[in-house]
């Protein structure tokens, strides 16, 4: 198969991970060899720079706009707010903003524990037993990784629907699930693999049962693959888009809006354009944004060795 | 305890086994189904049409405009992306002033790295939002200010980024490749930190140039992740659904304006919503799923070449 997802070599995550940038070694005192590294260097932190930049500045900017009036936003881009206040940031909670951010909440806390926990489960079983069919059920698993999500929209939308839970934060939660266990047992598969035998089988000779090891002996030691992969599902599923688009629409007029975070900023920004409050919009967008890159600047290490493990051979 | 081995195995596997197949595997497997019907959606009344689907397909002007955006995405974003994050990983890893001949990366490569990798945690969604104002056909907007301040642009014509028919596929491809080039910079980082810095040095002490080391040394040591990237771009290019459905003009799914942004998942989305001609939808959808398929297998088949053992 073409299943671009190769077996990677065990990457025990949380202690080792990828090393972050080659540390710039102490500057010795003959300075030779290699002659151009010095303009190669100035030539490549100016475009790095730049690039940087180009990230960095949109999102400032962002940030910037919702604290500007409505006029300085339809405006000339360069304008500086002209007074700081987080009016634009309570508009834009009451405009739905802060319904959406609990029941983002709501959903994830659901989803992303159930990910760990059914995820670590079918990954330790089929990492360490033997029974038949184990193979073949890995690879099943780990194909669903490959193909796009909305190919499998239009029947799953039935699907949910028909057990009646479209609109509900337990069909959301389901789905989630389903669609992040692919990833969660390719990465921890691998991983509990690298664990020693030897404390399981101390614990097992000890009397403890199959299942108690696993809770008590291998949860514990896998801890750092764990969180990894945590951290990895929280960020998916909190900027999974198209899966609560399809599944969380309003059935009739009083039902609920239980929109996710993602999906109601883009409504909001759909409904009124610019006619509308856009400090507002951009206020949103604030919300939405800064919890996932303090997610990320905590923890980047974790995201970007979980990121890459999965595709380095 | 070797008697309770089984009922563990099947304790542990019961519940997510059932998840994954009533809400993944299955739903996969009833669009090859309902692809041979002319099933409306709202119904579940519905007859088996063969293959009709499928011939009309080739027929659909519309269709065929789409795989030929998603053709011309497949081929410039994977080629300006991997390009892009190959240059800045060599720049990070090894265009460090040499001194005494070690070769080092820049400094502050890790914050780079980090800056660097920033759109890829954001949602869809936010980038949505983000590039619409990016994108503002007025003074507001960021491009068009940063025009108009340089005085390159006239103030009262602003380019209408979005809903010019001939810019609109290369304003995706831009978002595209701005968000993309953190995450494949991040891999190609690490695949060329496995790399022997001796080999670099001995390069450079043969007389080598740096542009030499790359090309002769980096390149064909980092190939698998090269290919892996490929493969993983390829597919992105396939499934460009939530990025032009939400920024495009358009009523139902963006393509926009006139179909010029249309790609094969908004079509599909489009059928299979707003249309309601679900059976017909999910032809499409079986045939992207085979032209990823095909598209992986090629490139795995001709990037293919001798893995180099260091």
């Amino acid at each position: 198969m073409t299943t671009p997802i190769k077996e990677p070599t065990p990457v025990p995550v949380g202690k080792v991970s990828t090393p972050v940038g080659a540390r710039p070694r102490k500057p010795r005192k003959e300075e030779r060899f290699a002659e151009g590294g010095g303009v190669l260097n100035a030539f490549s932190h100016g475009f790095l720079i730049l690039w940087a930049l180009m990230i960095v500045f949109p999102l400032l900017w962002v940030v910037l706009s919702s604290f500007k009036t409505d006029k300085q936003i339809g405006g000339s881009a360069w304008s500086w707010p002209s007074h700081w206040s987080f009016d634009a940031f309570s508009r834009a909670w009451d405009k739905g903003i802060g319904d959406f951010f609990v029941n983002t909440l709501v959903v994830l806390c659901g989803s992303v524990t159930l990910t760990m926990l059914f995820g670590s489960m079918a990954a330790y079983v089929l990492a360490r037993y033997e029974f038949p069919g184990n193979r073949a059920l890995y690879y099943i698993f780990v194909a669903g990784a490959m193909f796009p999500v909305y190919l499998a929209l239009v029947p799953l939308f039935f699907m949910v629907n028909r057990m009646g839970l479209l609109n509900s934060y337990i069909g959301l939660i389901l789905v989630y699930v389903a669609y992040s266990l692919p990833f969660t047992v390719f990465f921890l598969h691998s991983f509990f693999r690298t664990l020693p035998t030897a404390v399981h089988e101390a614990a097992v000779i000890d009397g403890c049962s199959h299942t108690r090891a696993f809770f008590q002996v291998m949860v514990p030691m896998a801890k750092p693959g764990l969180i990894s992969v945590g951290i990895f599902n929280v960020l998916g599923q909190w900027n999974q888009y198209i899966l609560p688009v399809t599944l969380m629409q309003q059935q009739k007029s009083g039902d609920p809006d239980r929109s996710m975070l993602a999906q109601g900023l883009v409504n909001l920004a759909l409904q009124q354009g610019y006619s509308g409050d856009s400090p507002a919009l951009f206020a949103g967008m604030t919300v939405a944004m800064v919890p996932v890159l303090v997610v990320y600047l905590s923890f980047q290490r974790q995201v970007q060795s979980g990121l890459t493990a999965g595709t380095l051979k | 305890m070797r008697h309770r081995k089984y009922p563990f195995i099947a304790g542990f596997l019961f519940v997510p086994v059932v998840l994954y197949a009533v809400f993944v595997i299955w739903p996969y497997i009833q669009t090859f189904g309902y692809s041979l019907t002319d099933w409306s959606g709202q119904s579940q009344t519905m007859n088996f049409v063969g293959f009709d689907n499928y011939s009309k397909l080739f027929s659909d002007s519309v269709f065929k405009k789409a795989l030929v955006h998603n053709m011309l995405i497949l081929v410039f974003l994977p080629v300006i992306t991997i390009l892009l994050a190959l240059f800045f990983a060599f720049m990070l890893n090894v265009g460090g002033r040499g001194r005494a001949g070690a070769v080092q990366g820049v400094r502050g490569a890790g914050i780079y790295k980090i800056v660097f990798f920033f759109p890829q945690v954001l949602s869809i969604a936010i980038l949505t939002v983000l590039f619409q104002a990016v994108y503002r056909s007025d003074e507001g907007g960021l491009f068009n200010g940063v025009l108009v301040k340089l005085g390159l642009e006239d103030k009262q014509h602003p380019i209408e980024w979005l809903n010019s028919p001939d810019l609109v596929l290369w304003c995706i491809i831009g978002v595209l490749i701005w968000a993309g080039v953190g995450f494949y910079l991040v891999l190609f980082s690490a695949a060329m930190q496995s790399i022997p810095k001796e080999i670099y040095e001995a390069a450079l002490l043969d007389g080598a140039r740096r542009g030499q080391t790359f090309f002769r040394v980096t390149l064909p040591l980092l190939w698998d992740s090269v290919q892996t990237a490929w493969v993983y771009l390829a597919i992105a290019a396939m499934d460009v659904f939530a990025l032009v459905a939400t920024l495009t003009p358009g009523a139902y799914y963006g393509g926009g304006p006139d179909f010029h942004s249309e790609v094969m998942a908004t079509y599909l989305m489009r059928n299979f919503l707003t249309y309601g001609k679900s059976g017909y939808a999910c032809a499409m959808g079986v045939v992207i799923l085979l032209l990823t398929l095909i598209l992986s297998a090629i490139t795995l088949r001709i990037t293919r070449r001798e893995r180099i053992e260091f």
